[in-house]
């Protein structure tokens, strides 16, 4: 069985660079008001987890935290 | 770190000499950190590794104000310089979050995007004029320069007929042999111009980001006549400066990589990582991120106390060898993703898409339209702008 993986954003610390939005669309977007981060999917399939953690790696504000599961729900 | 003999320190900041930027003997040799001497004699740290500067650019314990003692002033200011209301690299949380927010969403890529038929007809349109002018002409005057410059004026709904006036201004802003006496007026002539134009656009709204700033936020306190001045005086010169020094150089170093040149002219999918290739190779910011700290605080391992100012060499990071295998070469297959050419930490830069969009738009319908395009120069007579952002200040070029 694979891990999981589950994402977690902190708006406040965002600051709209859209980094994420560009490496992991199907992951982030930007909300219209203040263009802060917005999770669509905060456990994303397997395909998308390489470009999630280069997200989490890549966001100026560090406001993307990955937190590997394994199998079972136990963090 | 302490401990260096004064005679070591090298002065800062290191000039412009090509393509490879200057980097300082600790830089390859030791941890990465040194002490430089500033031109108003000032020691700062110097930081050159990659995971060192990720660090220093993401903590709290870094000042960007450049009012608060011991920050490390690259050129000297003029002792009457007035505080820069709106600029907003140079403020700290939570004032700098309020104005980023206010917008972040005029820059945001799904907003681009409706965007990009207007950059395309902008550079069209030069490409001929470029045409226009015979050969060999001046690639940054007839295209590298003009493109962001009017893309940028449709943005922010600046006439672009003001571009001599605003391009001059900016010019003699950035260029490091411009006394701070006349640096403080140009910046005071653009101030002055774009509160001319701020004014106008309370009046007569248009659809653009100083008309939306100027009707929506200005009436519900959220920002200053002042700080929309400062804002939009900023997003001006950083607007068309950085993407032209971009597109001029960009251009000299696909045509000196020929076998690279001729994949992306047969793969133009290939134009997204060449774009971010070229970004951490040339890295136009020079000169470096710089901060002060705020309280004593640790980067890399190293101790510092507060009211230490220090420098992020991103042009250094970008070659940081632990990251970028032979990072010293231009290869547009590294999928280089991980560069800070744009900054890192909260102030990395806010027009990141748009300046991406304007790349590979530019440089996709460069090299298409025009596939003969050569340097009418030899490359070791290219002259480099003598000014805070790399650039070329000429490009002669055939086609």
């Amino acid at each position: 069985m694979t891990d999981g993986l589950r994402v977690v954003v902190d708006r406040d610390a965002c600051c709209g660079s859209g980094n994420c939005v560009r490496t992991a669309p199907e992951v982030f977007d930007q909300d219209d008001a203040e263009g802060l981060v917005v999770l669509r999917q905060p456990e994303p399939p397997e395909r998308l987890h390489g470009a999630v953690r280069e997200a989490a790696y890549n966001c100026p504000a560090g406001a993307i935290e990955v937190v590997e599961q394994r199998p079972g729900g136990a963090a | 770190m302490t401990g260096m003999l004064e005679t070591n320190v090298p002065s800062y900041p290191f000039g412009n000499d090509g393509l490879d930027p200057l980097l300082p003997h600790f830089a390859e040799n030791g941890d990465g950190v040194g002490q430089v001497r500033l031109p108003t004699g000032q020691l700062a740290f110097l930081f050159t590794r990659h995971d060192h500067i990720r660090e220093l650019l993401r903590s709290p314990d870094f000042s960007s104000d450049f009012t608060r003692p011991g920050f490390p002033l690259i050129r000297p200011l003029a002792e009457d310089m007035p505080r820069p209301d709106g600029s907003l690299i140079r403020m700290d949380p939570p004032e700098h979050t309020k104005f980023r927010r206010l917008l972040t969403p005029e820059f945001m890529i799904k907003n681009m995007r409706p965007l990009e038929p207007l950059i395309r007809q902008t550079v069209v349109d030069a490409i001929e004029r470029l045409r226009a002018a015979g050969q060999p002409a001046d690639l940054v005057e007839h295209f590298a320069l003009p493109v962001p410059s009017m893309v940028i004026c449709h943005l922010l709904g600046v006439p672009y007929a003001d571009h001599d006036y605003f391009q001059e201004c900016s010019r003699t802003l950035l260029a490091w042999k411009t006394p701070p006496e006349q640096a403080r007026a140009a910046i005071e002539d653009l101030r002055a111009y774009l509160a001319g134009l701020v004014d106008k656009r309370m009046r007569e709204p248009g659809d653009d980001l100083i008309s939306r700033l100027a009707t929506e936020r200005l009436a519900t306190g959220e920002l200053t006549v002042d700080e929309l001045v400062g804002l939009s005086t900023l997003l001006l010169i950083a607007g068309h400066e950085t993407t032209s020094n971009m597109l001029g150089l960009s251009t000299m170093v696909l045509l000196q990589h020929p076998d690279q040149l001729r994949q992306l002219r047969e793969r133009p999918e290939l134009v997204d990582d060449t774009v971010e290739e070229l970004l951490r190779y040339l890295t136009i910011v020079r000169t470096g991120l710089t901060r002060v700290a705020v309280n004593d605080t640790v980067v890399g391992g190293h101790a510092l106390k507060a009211g230490d100012g220090v420098i992020a060499l991103l042009s250094a990071a970008n070659r940081d060898s632990d990251v970028f295998r032979e990072g010293e070469e231009f290869d547009l297959h590294r999928g280089s993703h991980q560069h800070m050419a744009f900054g890192f930490g909260i102030h990395q830069c806010i027009g990141q898409p748009l300046a991406r969009a304007e790349l590979r738009i530019a440089l996709g319908e460069l090299f298409t339209r025009l596939p003969a395009l050569a340097l009418a120069v030899d490359p070791a007579d290219v002259e480099y702008r003598d000014a805070v952002v790399f650039g070329v200040q000429r490009l002669p070029v055939t086609w």
